[in-house]
């Protein structure tokens, strides 16, 4: 087994989300038609595609935030650390430590800075204060915004800029150190300054992360993902790696998006 | 006179209209307040507090009927508030959607409206009959409970559905329980409105009297209650029993008895608005 694993080719190594013949409807509306695609461990994969094709359906399927939508179901396999996350015996909450998420708009709670990066752990029952206190320091340091905000912890956290309040939320979902980190276009609502900074800091943290970014920023994608899916009206139009996509894709209609003909 | 010229005299004209009106109600206020002011200050007094029911106006005080409201006034939120905030969020995030919550919602939107009397008709046959109570504290508790939850409920889901999805969101997407997301999120949001419907809801509790009356208060108790199983009587009670003496000494107590309700009042809602603003301050 460990001989085999050595001389493993890059494709062998063991996807961490696998996505089978996933369709997915609003009631009676199909927003997601056939989808099949496997995302690396610590890779960035982008999703894009004119609005409305299904980019933040498809990524709310891996954290099952869908399931707060009446009428919305799926058909397929979703699998994520080899465990169909959809299967009866998997429980949300537990799913959701394993795979965070950023949203679009900065949503921090109304509470001080601290205890919105602690939340995540006192809803686990931990009440370790000291163990608290490193892991906020941790999760802030890694979003570069312990240094600007060390010494107003106890400030809330509405008295942010919206760029300082979106790197808290990432701060929030790394505390729980999930191993998946999903973000529907957070940079969508940010300065430019600000969308640079944490672009930098999906650059920094596929170190430790495997990151799914939903973005509309052509340029966004090109420069910080490994991997690029291109989604058209609810089908996976095209996967690859992200220079092959921006250079040279194989379909027509990606060519179209990507030198901006359409969407 | 040009067009424009008659839409700005309408609008004068409505203005003036909105100016008067709003004064109208003031005015009226402040008069009423006025002459129970003039009539009733002057017999203010510790003494007026602390004394029990009595024949001659000049002996009698407030004392009964000033702890018979707040027992009822701290008993009905202890009974109305767990339940109000209850069904408010059963209604809010828990029950399925369909006829059936439907239903229910339009009913108890409609139980806000229903006369204060009706309760107490039920009160009588619920709480002082049925299940034994008796004229005491506790049917008349309930009561009023009964009274003030659709007002509670009411109140308590507007504050809850004006809590941003996102900080649901944000919650369920790091691992919340529904439970821990009501509990840790969505109430402590709510929180300022719902404090300002409870409050709006006790003041008017603490005003009625009929509904008391059909489930039992006296309009004389010669001691204060001591626990929720005693007799009481309430404020209003006690104002409609002094006014309708002929001696004018109990109009006087009554336009005293009068000012300390309204102290109580105006005392509940300040508190409610310093409640809403503190949180306010806190969240923004
Ligand atoms: N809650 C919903 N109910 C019904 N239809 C929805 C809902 N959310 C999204 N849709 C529809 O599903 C399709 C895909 O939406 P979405 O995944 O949000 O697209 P994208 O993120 O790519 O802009 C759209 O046509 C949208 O109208
Ligand atoms: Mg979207």
């Amino acid at each position: 087994m460990k001989e085999n694993k050595k001389d493993n080719t890059e494709s062998e190594i063991p996807y961490l989300i696998t996505v089978q013949n996933l369709n997915a409807f609003y009631s009676d509306f199909q927003a997601l038609k056939n989808i099949n695609l496997n995302i690396k461990p610590f890779t960035v994969m982008a999703f894009i595609g004119p609005s409305g094709c299904g980019k933040s359906t498809l990524i709310r399927i891996f954290n099952r935030m869908n399931d707060y939508i009446d009428g919305f179901r799926i058909e397929g396999n979703v699998i994520i650390s080899g465990e169909d996350i959809y299967s009866k015996t998997v429980h949300t909450e537990n799913l959701r430590k394993q795979v965070g998420m950023v949203f679009q708009k900065p949503n921090p709670f109304p509470k001080s800075i601290f205890d919105n990066v602690a939340y995540g752990l006192k809803i686990q029952g931990i009440k370790d204060k000291k163990f608290i206190e490193e892991r906020v320091e941790k999760s802030l340091k890694q979003v570069v915004l312990w240094d600007e905000v060390k010494d107003n912890l106890k400030k809330n956290a509405y008295g942010l800029s919206g760029g300082q309040q979106q790197r808290l939320c990432i701060a929030r979902t790394l505390a729980v150190e999930p191993s998946i980190v999903l973000m529907d276009e957070p940079t969508s609502a940010l300065d430019p300054i600000s969308t640079a900074k944490i672009e930098d800091l999906i650059f920094e943290l596929k170190n430790k992360y495997t990151i799914v970014i939903v973005t509309h920023n052509m340029q966004q994608a090109a420069r910080i993902s490994d991997q690029t899916a291109f989604f058209y009206l609810g089908e996976m139009i095209e996967v690859g790696k992200t220079q092959q996509i921006f250079t040279n894709p194989k379909q027509k209609r990606t060519e179209n998006y990507i030198s901006g003909h359409f969407g | 006179m040009t067009n424009i010229q008659l839409n700005r005299a309408k609008d004068k004209m409505f203005a003036t209209w909105g100016v008067v009106s709003t004064f109208f109600g003031i005015i009226l206020l402040a008069v009423f307040i006025i002459f129970i002011l003039y009539d009733g200050l002057p017999r203010l007094s510790w003494q007026f507090l602390v004394s029990l029911p009595s024949r001659k106006p000049e002996n009698a005080g407030v004392y009964t009927a000033m702890m018979g409201t707040i027992w009822i006034l701290g008993l009905t939120l202890l009974f109305a508030l767990p339940l109000g905030i209850a069904a408010a969020v059963y209604l809010e995030e828990y029950i399925p959607k369909g006829k059936f919550a439907t239903i229910l919602e339009i009913n108890i939107s409609n139980l806000a409206g229903v006369p204060s009397i009706i309760y107490g008709l039920l009160g009588l046959q619920l709480f002082a009959r049925t299940m034994k109570f008796g004229g005491n504290l506790l049917a008349g508790s309930f009561t009023l409970s009964l009274l003030i939850l659709p007002i509670i409920i009411v109140a308590t889901r507007e504050a809850i559905r004006a809590v941003p999805s996102s900080i649901k969101d944000a919650s369920f997407a790091l691992g919340a329980t529904k439970w821990q997301t009501i509990w840790l999120q969505v109430l402590p949001s709510a929180f300022g409105g719902i404090m300002t419907g409870l409050i709006l809801a006790l003041s008017r509790a603490v005003g009625e009297a009929a509904p008391l009356i059909v489930v039992g208060a006296l309009a004389y108790v010669p001691f204060a209650p001591k626990s929720p199983m005693d007799e009481y009587s309430v404020l209003p009670i006690q104002i409609f029993n002094w006014i309708s003496r002929p001696q004018h000494g109990f109009v006087v107590n009554a336009a005293a008895a009068i000012i300390i309700l309204l102290v109580i009042t105006f005392t509940m809602n300040a508190i409610a608005v310093f409640l809403r603003n503190k949180h306010q301050k806190k969240t923004n």
